[in-house]
């Protein structure tokens, strides 16, 4: 993870097209000026940025089921829980489920876990729209990286 | 009115926080209602999950946007739930 470049998923560890689940890693890293703030002396990754963490994987899911046609745009988020506190160094597990796929829109589900432990939950809803110019190739620049284009395409 | 009217009614007034009464078959989702397209989103997606269908919303945004159908067709309630039935009545076939 870099927090501060909102680069929240590390690697997808699995993607099933078939049951529309994704499962990705992220570690928090031991520093980040994020934790300046959040809080002195107290480092917590902010509830929004595992917020964030849950929609990227839910959205990397999209795009790979939709095998990159269009862009999923964080809408709503719904019924969010945060059951406990992360810190530096953390090892988190991500997974998202695709619940409902509408007309230009999605509904996910997403939970983070910390050696099994729940760390946080929330439905997600995003808009599928057509890429603005450009964003096709940032965004499969980005799954590569995180190995998501190995398993797609 | 239909039972149909009365379940779309019912997640409007719940989804959009819009008093019961003012929903009426004649009300125009958006003019009348002052829905707008992100709630009618969060609308479409209980439609779908109540009647177990997909509203075919960028299809019907693509022909109001290209003057091939009037909005009145798709966003007036009346409209909008024998629309549904007919989504229905087509899974059911």
């Amino acid at each position: 993870m870099r927090l501060e470049y909102f680069e929240m998923i590390d690697r997808v560890t699995s993607l099933d097209r078939d049951a529309k689940r994704i499962e990705v890693s992220s570690t928090v890293p031991m520093e980040s000026p994020v934790f300046e703030g959040h809080f002195p002396g107290h480092p917590l990754v902010p509830g929004v940025l595992l917020t964030e963490t849950m929609a990227q994987a839910s959205g990397y899911l999209v795009l790979g089921v939709m095998g990159f046609t269009h862009m999923p745009f964080l809408m709503g988020v719904d019924k969010a829980r945060f059951r406990t506190f992360v810190g530096p160094g953390t090892v988190l597990t991500v997974t998202a489920q695709l619940e409902h796929e509408g007309s230009g829109y999605a509904v996910t589900k997403a939970r983070i876990t910390a050696e099994g432990k729940p760390i946080c939950d929330a439905e997600l809803r995003f808009r599928i729209m057509p890429f603005p110019e450009g964003m096709d190739g940032q965004m499969r620049a980005q799954a590569r990286r995180i190995g998501l284009l190995e398993e797609t395409v | 009115m239909s039972s149909t009217f009365e379940t779309v009614a019912g997640i409007i007034a719940e989804t959009a926080d819009i008093p019961r009464e003012q929903i009426t078959p004649e009300s125009h989702a958006i003019e009348d209602l002052g829905i707008d397209s992100l709630a009618f989103l969060d609308i479409a997606f209980a439609i779908d999950k109540a009647f177990g269908i997909k509203l075919p919303l960028e299809q019907w945004t693509q022909e109001v946007n290209e003057g091939k159908a009037p909005a009145e067709e798709y966003f007036v309630l009346k409209n909008l739930v024998a629309r549904i039935d007919a989504l229905v009545a087509a899974k059911q076939a």
